[in-house]
């Protein structure tokens, strides 16, 4: 099995384990933290499955470069609506 | 057995254990901590995938500033509320289920054709650089780039929007601080600079070096040197509106010819450049402006780290 | 010769990167937090610093990866104080002690 079929496999089970935790977990934190985890496994697979053969495939890395740098804008977005998800129920009578 | 595949299996191990740790363990922060160490060993998952580039920015971003996000998220808060029962032990046969379905649809997969990275190699001496990430991020998919950056500005503006508390993110302004960070902030530009130039050619470009930058903004501003985040000033403004203004400056002689942002190749290398120091200096603000206006500047917790 | 250094040095940093983060995770307050860190944290980066100058290819490369370990010891040592002092002055207690008890 080559490194990049491996990953590709390891990358499934990271984004099966996310996925699980985004749907069944109640704690909002440890949702955005499953989303997170779905994404690296996402990226995984991505770069795993191009480079099965061994070969350096930059169009990948390209795309997923770009997806964790929107991963951390989404998860900050996340975080600054929980935020206000806090406060408004704080002040709910 | 070869070196390599245990190497692989143990990296392999120790993500799984971390990622589980992180989403059910019981105690939140140690969940946030578990979840920067999964940041890092993603990072040399992407060393072992011969991506470095990657591996720069989960370093820096995906373990580094995500990390720094989650643990101000936690707030004065770190014991977790425990998960319900059924749900609970529903969660790890539902991810063996779906983790054997994907894998099984991955082993009927017939061999990579390899095009595209022969369509890149073909067309690198024309890019304007010589290295191939930088080449397809720039050249060959910058429209997908410069549609990033907008992506990330909204973020910002969201961010900005939803996180109202006036209180400007400061931990302390002792001048021995203040002493330090004058030594540390010019290299840190230094290394920015370093890794904008060195993209071209060898892993590096605006990305990581934003990376650094945003670092060095979080600093000063959080020994009191840089302030006013969630009033940005106008010079603020205009740095973060730099990256994408220039992207779309360089792309708009493109538009009369129909085929966006085709960059003519005896310009290409020098343009390249352009762009990317704009997105590097927009592109440190926004992730350093996503974290301190999150920042939460009256936290009378117990003081996570 | 040079790789059984560099090998034994990695190892050691790894095993000092490890426990920084035992005590990251099992530490009960900040102060102590922040101490297993940046100690235990430092002397990794060393290690593996040291260990990656040794297999570099030239003394240009070496010296550029021996040149992050200062970088991060003061880096590291102006974050803990900020992070330190601001929880001090928030009056966050040593561990287990009332809010009154900060140093």
């Amino acid at each position: 099995m080559s490194s990049g079929l491996f990953y590709a496999i390891l990358g499934c089970a990271l984004f099966a384990l996310g996925l699980a935790a985004t749907l069944l977990l109640r704690e909002a934190l440890r949702r955005v933290l499953a989303f997170n985890v779905m994404g690296s496994g996402g990226f995984l697979v991505f770069v795993g499955l191009a480079q099965r053969d061994g070969v350096v495939d930059p169009v990948p890395q390209a795309m997923v470069l770009t997806g964790i740098v929107v991963a951390v804008a989404a998860t900050a977005l996340a975080l600054a609506l929980l935020r206000r998800l806090e406060q408004t129920d704080a002040h709910e009578p | 057995m070869n070196a390599d595949l245990v190497f692989d299996l143990v990296l392999g191990a120790g993500l799984l254990w971390s990622a589980a740790g992180a989403l059910l363990g019981r105690d939140r922060y140690g969940a946030v901590i578990l979840f920067i160490v999964f940041g890092l060993l993603m990072t040399l998952a992407w060393v072992r995938l011969a991506a470095p580039d990657i591996a720069l920015a989960e370093a820096a971003i995906g373990a580094g500033l995500t990390g720094a996000l989650l643990l101000d998220a936690l707030g004065g808060d770190s014991a977790g509320t425990a998960q319900r029962g059924a749900s609970r032990w529903l969660l790890l046969p539902l991810a063996g289920a779906i983790a054997i379905l994907l894998a099984g649809a991955l082993r009927g997969l017939p061999a990579p054709s390899g095009e595209l990275r022969e369509a890149v190699s073909a067309a690198l001496a024309h890019s304007g650089v010589s290295h191939p990430v930088t080449a397809v991020l720039l050249n060959f998919r910058g429209y997908d780039t410069l549609l990033e950056v907008s992506v990330l500005l909204a973020a910002l503006l969201g961010v900005l929007g939803a996180a109202r508390d006036a209180r400007p993110a400061r931990l302390s302004a002792a001048p021995l601080l203040q002493a330090a960070t004058r030594v540390l902030v010019p290299f840190m530009l230094l290394t920015a600079g370093y890794l904008l130039w060195a993209g071209a050619h060898r892993p590096g470009g605006a990305f990581q070096a934003a990376a650094v930058l945003a670092a060095g903004a979080v600093l000063l501003a959080l020994v009191g040197m840089l302030g006013g985040w969630t009033r940005p000033a106008l010079r603020t403004r205009l740095a973060i509106a730099a990256g994408p203004a220039v992207f779309l400056l360089v792309a708009a002689p493109s538009f009369e010819r129909t085929l966006l942002l085709q960059l003519p190749p005896q310009h290409a290398g020098r343009l390249i450049l352009l762009i990317e120091a704009a997105l590097t200096l927009s592109l440190g603000f926004i992730l350093a402006g996503l974290f301190l206006a999150l920042l939460r500047g009256d936290t009378a917790g117990d003081g996570q780290a | 010769m040079l790789d059984v250094a560099s090998a034994t040095l990695m190892l050691l940093g790894a095993g000092f990167f490890l426990a920084g983060t035992v005590g990251l995770l099992r530490f009960p307050d900040i102060y102590s937090r922040l101490h297993a860190l940046t100690k235990a944290d430092n002397l990794g980066v060393g290690c593996i610093a040291v260990a990656l100058a040794l297999q570099a290819d030239g003394l240009a490369a070496g010296l550029k990866l021996l040149l992050v370990w200062p970088l991060v010891l003061l880096a590291s040592a102006t974050v803990s104080y900020a992070i330190a002092e601001r929880a001090r002055a928030l009056g966050v207690p040593l561990d287990g002690g009332a809010p009154d008890d900060a140093p």
